[in-house]
């Protein structure tokens, strides 16, 4: 079993994000910032159809416009060294490069004009003014042929189950069925897409930002032909991505092959309404949930059934049933999907990819069995508490949910809520609900290397091609570093976010901090190791000769375990032994031992009140309580900023967040930002989130269980709750709109 | 973007000489304009900006009691101004609701009386549009129609005008001012933006080179300033355009209603003034049955467009929530949510305006 790392003097700590400084006075430069010299901007023009293909581009009034360079099409788009839809590994997915006429979704790439100014690369590809010849476009919910897919997500089994479930069914005394619809969403982080590009013979730099600089590197090197060597890819900030940015998109490579094609560096930046289409999204879904329970609640079956829908070319399945496997215990359990093909972009890991749309559904359908049982929705919950994982009966590496519900209830107050609902009124005569929804997503782990050097003058230098997307990387892994090495936070310097550096893993599926943060601590011990053999190899050092009893590495010194006051300075042990440095790579993975023998997840309880007007259908949050349990925290400051903005994605999904297709175009109708509502900061009430304690010796040596998703999941099927609880209206349509409560 | 000839025009005369060419179009914020522009929604050849001109920033108090708003007065700057506040309360709080912070801080009186729709089909370049291609057709019919119009559309458009500020200035009668190449000109904002007919495209009264120079509420609009509300429903708590709205004012005679005033906002075209509804307020008591009837004459005509039936009842809805809160007075400040359903209901406490 692994040492349990003591609470170090860094981690744990809620320090401010070291970037700060640097975001907030316009220091920190995004990659669209960048600007080489002879920089040539591109914009894409994008398909007005569906389904079909192009027939006409009037390329020569665009290159006729005065500052057009150049305009790529299929006819001139540079050849790949292997087609983009070539599916060599599961996650390279089929991208839109030019390489034919075919239109296969709204808004697909169909050519890039690069121009002297954005505002003449604008107006050429508004001057393209394509014909097209179109096909009757599908973009429907299980319209068509509905098949089972292979896998869902992340190559997850589609159908799962245990025990019996019509024998469960059967003895159920109370039963509900219910069909919830999830909306589609689309990424859109406030930095677009973007790329900028430059090519040195077969060499290319590039600013672009990604969630995961390797797989950038290893995806463009394959596409291109080139050694991975040959790509750096820069990324020290990335302005949100969700799991948008966790593979390259069509428009970043667009950016690459016009620079390319023009022999200048290029800049692309996607714009707003493309931002619907080409860069992924969270498909629809429609959930059936069939639930089966004795009088007490103790669910006998529970049959959780997914349709969603993928493109007509690619294969993403939401998984949304993938968390009925872990959550409660039921006699029976079976979770199956089923996908219909539609003319619409591939969609994509969203944060929580399948938990989220999966728990609103799941947490609803809770509530109706528990109304049916006329059961307090907390005490359902408890009823059907997994002691281990119900499927695998795995026992949890560590799970702290029961102290998730008391600990917020108890913060929220949910005791007083009276079982009936539309019984609370605000002093303004306002319906006032309150709802519970359960938190939870897997402990996943990567793979990830970093570097770790401590230098003579007593500072050290931590290395890892991980990635800062707003989590807080720049931060929680000095952090680590620091603790490893037994350093204060101000002598550890940190470079990420750069290709050159060793592979980071990822930052997303809630396993950047585990996988990278592990890397860096196992480095940080090794360089002490390193630095260690020579001290205790060193007759003039005090350590000298205290291998077996082993030495400690704290406040820049290495000390004796065994009598800490024989100790000397990192600088004096190098400086003696007349290196300027020592250093020490280590891995991040997850142990597959332990992550045979037990499950992992994260948990959480979400409490929400809502208060809706009793005439005017109108919604608003106005309180939501979250606590949660990840194992241990590094930085709670920055914790709480990542379940604040789950919480908040939470209430986009449950009440906001819709995008509009018109079934005829195929179009998203509300492609911008004025119209496809996330919440604003009016919608946006008093949250809270508790950190509960959480001790995991299993997950990995730090016992970090990631953070960044588990937020959005629990949170919807609260707020919807809680619209029951106001109002006693059960809508299943989600998002909740007002005028589904006009009754 | 399309390159553009940019004419900072010095004084009327040359603003409405310049803009009378064809391709010419006006620029104040451009807060609507330029959006348009960046998503080829409008193309204009030559921008004539007339944020330089002198006099249009005021708000004046004119000898007959009656308000002219200039054209190029911010919304940020009426919406705070004390006397704009004191005498028409609804006019204040439309305007507070509406976009956001930093938006009304730039957009004015004339280019918030002048926005576009928000149609999406008008947005949406690759969708056909009367509005934006005349004979193109309108791809909104029997597309995703849940915001359209449910009142005065035709089968030409079902787009909708957008304005919260259009909605209190319909009900208090104000005017606008116009100076063309004719000359100068008013007319009432009831008649100012048209219905969509069969001429989409034209969408106001406007002839080519005319420029709004001022607007203007009459003496008699301030004898609603005690019992006045503008309440919007929408789909996120601000930042958000009206699902529906209305505006509403009560002239109290004792314990009986003397005139009231119903305007909608998001039902049509053009701010939806119903004096049908006005007619049944007149000398009633302010009951909630008297609010109910007026509610049911207001959507008397109203048809849904498309999927959008709820908002016909939720109007209706609205009318007698604003009639309610209008009878109980207008709040002695603007709420902190303005306009929305989630301002703190008026109390005992609340007393109405001098």
């Amino acid at each position: 079993m692994p040492e349990r790392q003591r609470h170090g003097a860094s981690i744990g700590q809620p320090l401010t994000r070291r970037d700060g400084p640097d975001k907030v006075t316009g220091a920190a430069r995004y990659s669209a910032d960048f600007r080489p010299e002879g920089l040539a901007h591109a914009v894409m023009a994008v398909s007005g159809i569906a389904r079909g293909r192009v027939t006409h581009l009037d390329v020569a009034a665009a290159e006729a416009h005065p500052g057009v360079v150049a305009v790529m099409t299929p006819e001139n788009a540079p050849k790949l060294a292997k087609s983009p839809d070539l599916k060599d590994n599961p996650f390279a997915f089929r991208l839109d490069l030019l390489q034919n006429d075919g239109v296969r979704y709204a808004n697909q790439p169909i050519a890039v004009v690069i121009a002297e100014t954005l505002e003449a690369a604008t107006e050429g590809a508004f001057l393209l003014r394509p014909r097209y010849a179109d096909e009757p476009a599908g973009v429907a919910l299980g319209a068509g042929e509905v098949f089972t897919p292979e896998t869902v997500g992340a190559g997850s089994a589609t159908a799962e189950g245990s025990g019996d479930l019509a024998a469960g069914m059967d003895a159920a005394e109370a039963r509900i069925a219910a069909t919830y619809d999830t909306a589609a969403q689309y990424h859109n982080a406030l930095e677009p897409h973007s790329s900028v590009a430059q090519w040195d013979g077969d060499r290319l730099t590039l600013h672009t930002p990604t969630q995961a600089l390797w797989i950038a590197k290893g995806r463009l090197a394959g596409l291109f032909g080139i050694p991975q060597e040959n790509i750096h890819v820069i990324c020290h900030y990335l302005g949100g991505g969700f799991g948008s940015k966790g593979f390259v998109t069509s428009p970043q490579i667009l950016g690459i092959m016009a620079a390319k094609l023009v022999g200048r560096p290029v800049k692309l930046v996607t714009r707003r309404e493309q931002m619907f289409g080409p860069v992924g999204h969270r498909a629809a879904t429609r959930q059936t949930l069939t639930l089966g329970a004795t009088r007490d609640g103790t669910l006998t079956a529970l049959d959780h059934h997914t349709l969603t829908l993928t493109s007509r070319y690619d294969d993403f399945i939401e998984p949304s049933g993938i968390l009925s496997r872990h959550l409660y215990a039921a006699g029976a359990i079976a979770t199956t999907h089923a996908v219909s093909r539609a003319d619409i972009g591939t969609p994509i890991f969203m944060r929580a990819p399948g938990e989220a749309s999966g728990s609103v559904a799941v947490e609803s359908a809770l509530d109706e069995l528990a109304l049916e049982l006329d059961l307090d929705p907390l005490e359902i919950r408890l009823r059907n508490y997994a002691e281990v994982e119900p499927i695998t009966h795995r026992p949890f590496s560590s799970k702290a949910l029961r102290a998730c519900y008391a600990q917020g209830a108890e913060r929220f107050g949910w005791a007083a809520r009276p079982r009936a609902p539309r019984q609370m009124r605000d002093a303004d005569g306002l319906l006032v609900g309150w709802g519970l929804g359960t938190a939870t997503y897997p402990a996943g782990m990567m793979q990830g290397e970093a570097r770790a050097t401590i230098r003579a003058d007593g500072t050290a230098l931590i290395e890892t091609a991980a990635q800062d997307m707003g989590q807080g990387a720049w931060t929680v892994l000095a952090q680590i570093g620091a603790d490893g090495l037994g350093l204060s936070i101000d002598r550890v310097d940190l470079r990420i976010g750069d290709s050159n550096l060793p592979n980071g893993g990822l930052a997303g599926g809630s396993t950047g901090t585990a996988t990278s943060g592990t890397a860096v601590h196992n480095a940080a011990r090794a360089a002490i190791a390193e630095l260690a053999a020579l001290a205790v190899a060193d007759r003039a050092s005090p350590l000298y000769g205290a291998g077996n009893a082993g030495v400690t590495a704290a406040d820049g010194r290495l000390a004796r375990r065994d009598d800490p006051a024989r100790s000397e300075s990192f600088g004096d042990i190098l400086n003696r032994a007349g290196k300027g440095s020592v250093e020490a790579k280590g891995q991040g993975a997850g142990e597959p031992a332990s992550r045979k023998t037990y499950a992992m997840h994260a948990h959480g309880a979400v409490y929400a009140e809502v208060k809706v007007d009793p005439d005017l259908g109108q919604i608003r949050v106005t309180r939501l309580v979250g606590a949660f349990a990840a194992g241990r925290i590094v930085n709670p400051r920055l914790v709480r900023s990542q379940y604040y903005g789950g919480m908040i994605w939470g209430v986009s999904l449950a009440l906001h967040e819709h995008a509009v297709l018109d079934p005829r175009s195929g179009r998203v109708m509300n492609a911008n930002l004025a119209e496809y509502h996330i919440p604003v900061n009016a919608d946006v009430p008093s949250i809270e989130a508790i950190l509960v304690e959480e001790h995991d010796p299993h997950v990995n040596p730090l016992g970090i269980k990631g953070v960044g998703e588990i937020g959005i999941t629990g949170t919807a099927g609260a707020i919807a709750n809680a619209v029951w609880h106001a109002t006693g209206v059960r809508v299943r349509d989600i998002p909740i709109t007002l005028d589904r409560l006009l009754g | 973007m399309k390159a553009f000839d940019y004419i900072r025009a010095t004084s009327v005369a040359e603003a409405v000489a310049a803009a009378g060419r064809p391709g010419a179009a006006y620029l104040a914020a451009g807060t609507n304009l330029v959006d348009l522009m960046k998503g080829g929604v409008a193309r204009p050849d030559i921008l004539v900006d007339i944020t330089r001109l002198p006099g249009l920033d005021r708000i004046e108090r004119l000898p007959d009691g009656a308000t002219r708003i200039g054209a190029l007065v911010r919304n940020a700057t009426l919406a705070h101004d004390s006397g704009i506040a004191r005498r028409y309360p609804a006019l204040a709080e439309a305007l507070l609701s509406g976009a956001s912070g930093q938006l009304r801080n730039a957009a004015t009186t004339a280019g918030n009386v002048l926005q576009r729709t928000r149609c999406q089909y008008f947005y949406d370049t690759a969708s056909a549009c009367n509005k934006r291609d005349p004979g193109a057709g309108c791809a909104a019919l029997g597309g995703v129609t849940r915001a359209h119009a449910v009142l005065g559309w035709s089968a030409h458009c079902i787009a909708t005008h957008p304005s919260d500020f259009c909605v209190p200035l319909a009900a208090l009668d104000a005017t606008v001012e116009i100076e063309g190449p004719a000359g100068t000109r008013s007319v009432p904002l009831e008649a100012f933006h048209r219905l969509p007919g069969d001429a989409p495209e034209r969408e106001t009264v406007l002839e080519p080179g005319d420029l709004v120079v001022a607007v203007t509420l009459p003496a008699e609009a301030e004898g609603f300033a005690a019992h006045s509300r503008y309440l919007k429903v929408r789909e996120r708590t601000s930042y958000a355009f009206a699902v529906v709205s209305a505006a509403v004012g009560l002239r109290m005679d004792g314990d009986r209603i003397a005139e009231g005033r119903i305007a909608l906002g998001s039902v049509a075209l053009k701010p939806w003034r119903t004096r049908a509804a006005e007619s049944l307020l007149a000398g009633a008591a302010p009951t909630p049955e008297t609010f109910a009837r007026a509610a049911e004459a207001a959507l008397a005509d109203a048809t849904p467009s498309g999927d959008n039936a709820h908002k016909i009842e939720l109007a209706r809805r609205i009318v007698v929530r604003a009639l309610t809160l209008a009878a109980a007075g207008t709040p002695e400040r603007v709420p902190a949510l303005p306009a929305s359903p989630f301002a703190p209901a008026p109390s005992a406490g609340v007393t109405a305006h001098a």
